[in-house]
């Protein structure tokens, strides 16, 4: 395919800015549901490196790791919205510092 | 009469049993019955026994049946009866049996009756085994049988601690005689093969020459067996203790049967000790130091059954010297005259108890001697017997004892002289005792007289106790025969005069006042002697520091369990880890989240440093 040629540094630059934007949403967020939406920026993240690699070195293993990242975020989020679901009706909030009963 | 020889012991151990079992649901009538007929009708076989050996001199050996077998080592509970074992249950069930009668009064009022008689009982089936038993191994069982009976009667009255402090002193120093003993008994096994006594006798004297040092060591091991249940040097401490028991099992136990054990092993082994020279003189000499031993304390002593018990172990101690010198004859004799005149004073001190609401002190007697008239008469005669007067029954065996020990070569004439010195002290002590307690002043007045079943007992040991010595008991097919020289007469006259002067001094002592001993006793030093006397030489004062203190300090450092601390330590050290990383759980998912990611950073930036090439794009 022949169009913009983007350099694979460009790439993997965005790729750690999603990683990084995504890690600090969930240190610094409290509602779980965004907790999970900056847990599936940073598969994402991951995803992009992988499709970018594979693009650049003629590979199509970035792609199928690709198809397994989204699976795994799918399932993911069916289990995570499921908890979300528990978290609700026990908490009566999604505010995951309230949700801290399990301490050593 | 052979075929039931074996009844003699079983029916007091039957009725020991019965009493166990159904003593709570029995009348006590009949636990008094039950209790005495089971010793009385041991005393009657006995008796018919004695009559039958009289007549034909017949040694019996009885099988019961073979206790264990293993190769050829095969115990039986099997007994073996001759003059010597004659002369032992005839002591046992017949003053056995008085002591029994005795008891019924002096324990009247006493809620454990059922439980007094079958201890009693017991012990003398235990005693019996002993002194029955043809082989060593059946003759421990009785021994520690004995030893058994011997704690439960002395911490009979269990409610004081004092009492029970008493019996396990008792059980535990003799313990220590016992296990010297049985490790007598596994030598003599390990060398002969076998244990039984006649068999090894006969062995010993073919394997080994005299003054050999196997038989040596072995003499001595059963020597500690002896020494500790006859309450000689050094383990005699238990005895005086003892006497926290009812009086009727001190003058059963503590004077007329089962401390003479060790003078009834001795004997029966005689023919070991033959082997090994060196052990009779140790016997004689441990004898002769205990005797002089015992009766200086006994000079000293206020409480008349402590009194009685140093006279024990001085008398014992004679009988000790006896087996030392080898008048085996002598010595037996002497067990038995002594078995008479001391059940006879440990009974009239239990009257005296029983009728003078428990006191103990000689000082607040007195006067006694128009107040109960029997009980004097008793002490009287019990007394003068274990002073050895002239045709009294202690007389003609002490008499016997230091004749013999005189015509030992070398250290006879020394051996004669300390037991001269004891026989003087012997009779001070005795006559100071009844010159205090039946004369002069009355400080207590009895609140009740005896009745026949103690005046009967009373009256037919002082029979004994004046007789006895015209009987000849027969063991000369036992012992081999000694002395054949007769010493000088006036060796003799002196062995006699020696008690006469001791009354004498008794009586210008306690009673006529002519010498007055103030001024010696307020002296300091003789303060100081006096008060060592009174504690028995500080023997105890000296156990308790050089064993009981040490092992007391070392229990209590080995309480806290030194070694776990170790073992501990790491407990702890991991218990703190575990609460120091458990803070870390604080359910906080950010938390979590957070430390996940410093520790993310850490590693990379620890790998980037390390390895360069590791994070390379």
């Amino acid at each position: 395919m022949d169009g913009l040629d983007i350099p694979l540094n460009h790439i993997l630059f965005i790729s750690s800015l999603l990683f990084a934007i995504g890690m600090l949403g969930l240190m610094i967020r409290r509602n779980i549901i965004f907790i999970l939406m900056s847990l599936e920026v940073m598969l994402n993240s991951a995803a992009l490196a992988f499709v970018a690699a594979g693009a650049h070195w003629g590979q199509p293993d970035g792609q199928v790791v690709f198809m397994l990242i989204l699976t795994v975020a799918a399932a993911e989020v069916a289990v995570g919205l499921g908890l979300v679901l528990q978290v609700q009706k026990r908490f009566k909030t999604l505010d995951m510092d309230h949700a801290n009963r399990m301490q050593g | 009469m052979s075929k039931i020889i074996w009844l003699i012991p079983l029916m007091p151990f039957v009725g020991s049993i019965t009493l166990m079992l159904f003593g709570k649901n029995l009348r006590r009538s009949h636990i008094g019955y039950l209790g005495v007929s089971s010793v009385g009708i041991s005393a009657l076989l006995t008796a018919l026994l004695a009559i039958e050996f009289m007549q034909n001199q017949e040694v019996l050996e009885t099988l019961v049946w073979t206790w264990m077998q293993v190769g050829s080592f095969a115990p039986g509970i099997s007994f073996y009866f001759d003059g010597l074992t004659l002369v032992m249950m005839s002591v046992i069930t017949g003053v056995g049996f008085l002591i029994h009668l005795f008891s019924t009064e002096f324990m009247e009022e006493d809620p454990s009756y059922a439980r007094y008689f079958a201890y009693l009982n017991m012990f003398v089936a235990s005693m019996l085994i002993l002194v029955m038993a043809d082989n060593l191994l059946l003759l421990y069982l009785g021994w520690e049988g004995v030893g058994v009976c011997s704690y439960l009667l002395v911490g009979f009255w269990y409610q004081h601690s004092a009492n029970g402090h008493a019996a396990r002193k008792a059980f535990i120093v003799t313990r220590i005689g016992d296990t010297a003993m049985a490790l007598g008994l596994l030598l003599l096994f390990s060398h002969l093969g076998t244990l039984d006594i006649q068999v090894l006798m006969g062995k010993a004297s073919q394997v080994w020459e005299v003054g050999e040092n196997i038989p040596l060591i072995a003499c001595l091991l059963l020597v500690c067996g002896a020494v500790g249940k006859s309450a000689q040097l050094p383990l005699h401490t238990w005895l005086p203790d003892a006497m926290a028991g009812p009086t009727p099992v001190s003058a059963l136990i503590h004077a007329a049967t089962m401390v003479t054990a060790g003078v009834y092993l001795i004997a029966r082994t005689h023919g070991l000790f033959l082997l090994a020279p060196d052990a009779m003189i140790v016997v004689a000499i441990i004898g002769v130091v205990t005797s002089l031993m015992a009766a200086f304390t006994a000079l000293m002593q206020t409480d008349i059954k402590r009194i009685l018990a140093y006279s024990t172990i001085s008398q014992i101690g004679y009988m000790f010297l006896a087996l030392g010198v080898g008048a085996w004859s002598a010595g037996i004799f002497h067990l038995m005259t002594h078995a008479f005149f001391k059940a006879l004073l440990f009974l009239g001190s239990g009257a005296i108890i029983h009728c003078l609401h428990h006191e103990h002190n000689i000082f607040k007697m007195g006067g006694l001697r128009t107040r109960m008239p029997v009980t004097f008469w008793s002490f009287m005669i019990g007394s003068a017997a274990l002073a050895a007067l002239p045709m009294t029954s202690g007389f003609f065996s002490k008499d016997q004892i230091l004749l013999q020990a005189y015509q030992l070569p070398d250290l006879g004439p020394g051996l004669w002289m300390a037991g001269l010195l004891g026989a003087l002290l012997t009779a001070i002590y005795s006559f100071r005792l009844v010159f205090v307690v039946f004369f002069g002043e009355a400080n207590t007045e009895p609140d009740k007289d005896t009745e026949w079943r103690m005046a009967i007992p009373l009256s037919i040991l002082c029979f004994l106790a004046l007789i006895g010595g015209y009987f000849t008991i027969p063991v000369v097919d036992v012992f081999p025969v000694t002395g054949g020289s007769h010493p000088a007469h006036w060796v003799e006259y002196v062995s006699i005069s020696v008690p006469i002067v001791g009354l004498v001094i008794a009586y210008f002592v306690f009673l006529n006042r002519r010498i007055n001993i103030e001024t010696l006793t307020t002296s300091s030093f003789g303060r100081g002697l006096g008060n060592l006397w009174l504690s028995g030489w500080g023997i105890d004062w000296l156990y308790d520091r050089l064993f009981v203190r040490p092992y007391y300090r070392l229990a209590n450092l080995l309480k806290s369990e030194p070694v776990d601390v170790i073992y501990n330590a790491i407990v702890e050290l991991n218990q703190l880890l575990n609460l120091w990383l458990s803070k870390s759980q604080t359910g906080r998912l950010r938390w979590y989240l957070v430390s996940m990611v410093a520790g993310l950073i850490i590693l990379i930036s620890l790998a980037s440093n390390l390895g360069p090439g590791v994070l390379q794009w």
